[in-house]
């Protein structure tokens, strides 16, 4: 059956629990292998983990309706990708740099999307989506077809700075869209700490300012998440305009790979912030009697063998070929200036 | 009875929200105000729900636009004056600019920018800002100089599958009249020659068309010179064709812009005559530009900052005499 604004309302928390577990661990066991793939050589530019964020951006994306919704996700957001249906193809593909790919090598890593399903494609400057995802809503309201529908995006502390962001969701609040920002506070934005970014006490502070309602959450706390995510996406959908969802979390790694995180104090990675939202998910699960230990085993050994076979397969790939890519940023031939 | 360049405008956004259930225009005080210089007079009125005033936030100006484009709208953006425009930077040249090429998905957004100087305009509202956008892969640059292409690139733009930057140049909008709108235009891409001549060619885009005819129409009757005169009307891509054809005839070239001089349109078209058609030349191809400072504010400094029709006689003559 596919997704509908009623079909994931009717989910009970079992089943939607599990299925945000499943893509939590997918994302994880997928940016681990991308890790050692980096590690080897085997990627060029940069991988960048959402480890430690997987349960707020799968709880997202598990909220949003694929094939209705519009979904912009960020750098950490694989868990929320998967959730909203991306296939592990498309990253391996991306990543490995595959002729075949949404991308075709024409971009990496997390720059990847497929807007035509609702996924749009960051671009590096951070902010910048906000307002696509409301503009895209603007759209379905003239169209006549905004009804139940919602857009979402994920941002990090370090981008709440961006002017892209204030503008955007100041628009999207003007024009009362049913646009979800979730706000992954993860400490730091590259090595910057909160302290240096933004003064105010909360970045919960700001959705007041922004005439919109904000939701704040343990970013670790799977279950918290889940509900939370839920919440303000259904308020969303059911017309209540922009919501603001602040996550508090520790990023588990570096910027990418390339990045030690040295810069992160051993008090908070041993504090409540720094548990991996993983284990607790897996805790949680067996705890309130969604999953047996057992299964939770079966799943991370059925998901890692999908992983890898996905990787394996965008390895032997074709890469793209200079001589065969068609150099040209316009659509419309007509309009090309083969000269330039 | 006879409309003007602004008009044409209207016209033309009045015929594109009649025709087209895909278009809206967003940008800031168009709705019931009309626009900073009524280029969306009454439109609001005539259109409900399709005319939006936006927050003054440029660059969530032309994110909305993406988005709705990406799900199926022909926005078209008015942003107050060209010089904001740099807010929306980022937007246009990084995400509208680069889309295509990176998803498979065109972003057929037109950003319409109140281009160049007035009398009294100042620094901040009196840029000129194709050679940026001209920069960048992936955006159609046009530079409409006559009231039928104000009206009929206009169209033209929001056809377009691609995003369009489309420089319309105040100092036209009521300034500039026809007596009635042609029922054609050529397709955009495509040069014109406006005053056939023989002597040598100007190359020049909107609003300096105008001065450098009358530059053209001068030497004329002073010294019998017979100028050509190439409206480029879309900048990017560049219709090299005709220019070099006007060349080939004429043996002489002065690239004339009202842009700052470092780079830009000019030297890119002296570029490709002197890189493309070296052998045609008899002179060393000429740039003329406005002067490398800010737009200034008094109308003195402002006639002297920019190419006038005695100061393109003078270029034109130094050409000549080469």
């Amino acid at each position: 059956m596919p997704d509908t604004a009623e079909s994931i309302e009717l989910l009970t928390d079992r089943e939607h629990a599990r299925k945000v577990y499943r893509a939590m661990l997918e994302a994880r066991l997928l940016e681990t292998k991308l890790s050692s793939l980096y590690k080897a050589g085997k990627i060029v530019g940069g991988v960048y983990l959402g480890k430690g964020q997987e349960a707020v951006s799968a709880s997202l994306g598990s909220c949003l309706i694929p094939g209705t919704d519009v979904f912009a996700p960020l750098i950490r957001d694989q868990g929320g990708r998967t959730a909203f249906g991306e296939e592990v193809i498309d990253c391996a593909r991306t990543y490995l740099g595959s002729a075949e790919g949404p991308m075709r090598g024409r971009d990496g890593n997390i720059h990847r999307g497929r807007p035509e399903r609702g996924m749009l494609a960051m671009i590096s400057h951070l902010g910048a989506a906000v307002s696509v995802v409301a503009g895209w809503l603007l759209a379905r309201r003239l169209q006549g077809r905004l009804e139940g529908m919602v857009g979402a995006t994920c941002i990090g502390d370090g981008a709440t700075s961006t002017g892209a962001f204030h503008e955007g969701l100041n628009a999207a609040a003007v024009e009362r869209l049913p646009l979800v920002v979730v706000v992954a506070n993860n400490q730091f934005a590259y090595s910057t700490p909160n302290d240096r970014q933004f003064a105010c006490e909360d970045l919960l502070d700001r959705a007041k300012g922004y005439g919109v309602r904000g939701y704040s959450v343990d970013g670790t706390d799977f279950l918290a998440c889940l509900r939370v995510m839920r919440e303000a996406v259904a308020e969303a959908r059911r017309g209540g305009g922009p919501q603001m969802v602040v996550a508090r979390l520790l990023r588990l790694t570096g910027h990418g790979e390339h990045d030690d995180a040295s810069y992160v104090p051993e008090s908070l990675k041993c504090g409540a912030l720094g548990q991996d939202c993983m284990a607790v998910a897996a805790g949680q699960l067996v705890e309130e009697g969604y999953a047996e230990e057992a299964e939770l085993a079966e799943w991370q050994e059925e998901i890692g063998e999908k992983v890898q076979a996905a990787l394996a397969a965008a390895q032997r790939d074709p890469k793209p070929d200079p001589w065969r890519e068609q150099w040209e940023a316009f659509s419309m031939p007509q309009t090309g200036d083969q000269n330039a | 009875m006879s409309i003007t360049y602004v008009d044409a405008i209207l016209e033309a956004q009045d015929h594109l929200l009649r025709e087209d259930p895909r278009v809206f225009l967003y940008g800031q005080d168009i709705s019931r105000f009309g626009g900073a210089f009524k280029a969306t007079k009454g439109l609001a009125e005539a259109y409900p729900g399709r005319v939006l005033d936006s927050p003054i936030s440029e660059d969530a100006m032309i994110g909305m636009a993406i988005g709705a484009a990406l799900a199926g709208m022909r926005p078209v953006v008015e942003m107050q004056f060209a010089d904001f425009s740099s807010i929306a930077f980022n937007q246009i040249v990084n995400h509208a600019g680069t889309h295509f090429y990176r998803t498979g998905m065109p972003v057929p957004i037109t950003v319409r920018l109140p281009s160049g100087g007035t009398p009294g305009s100042g620094p901040f509202h009196s840029q000129s800002m194709e050679a940026i956008y001209s920069h960048y892969p992936g955006l159609v640059v046009v530079t409409p100089a006559t009231v039928s292409d104000a009206y009929h690139m206009l169209l033209q733009s929001v056809a377009l599958d691609d995003p369009v930057v489309y420089c319309e140049h105040k100092f036209l909008y009521r300034w500039l009249k026809a007596s009635s709108i042609d029922r054609e235009a050529p397709p955009l891409g495509q040069a014109r020659i406006t005053r056939p001549g023989k002597h040598a060619t100007i190359v020049a885009y909107s609003a300096m068309v105008h001065e450098a005819v009358r530059a053209a129409d001068r030497l004329k009757v002073e010294s019998g010179w017979e100028i050509e005169v190439v409206d480029l009307r879309t900048v990017k891509p560049l219709d090299m064709d005709t220019v070099l054809a006007s060349v080939a005839r004429t043996g002489r070239l002065l690239a004339l812009g009202e842009a700052f001089p470092w780079g830009g349109v000019t030297a890119e078209v002296v570029a490709r005559v002197a890189s493309e058609g070296f052998h045609l030349l008899d002179a060393p191809p000429k740039r003329f530009n406005s002067r490398d400072t800010p737009v200034p504010y008094h109308p003195n400094l402002w006639a002297a900052h920019r190419p006038t029709p005695e100061t393109i006689c003078l270029a034109m003559r130094e050409l000549l005499a080469f």
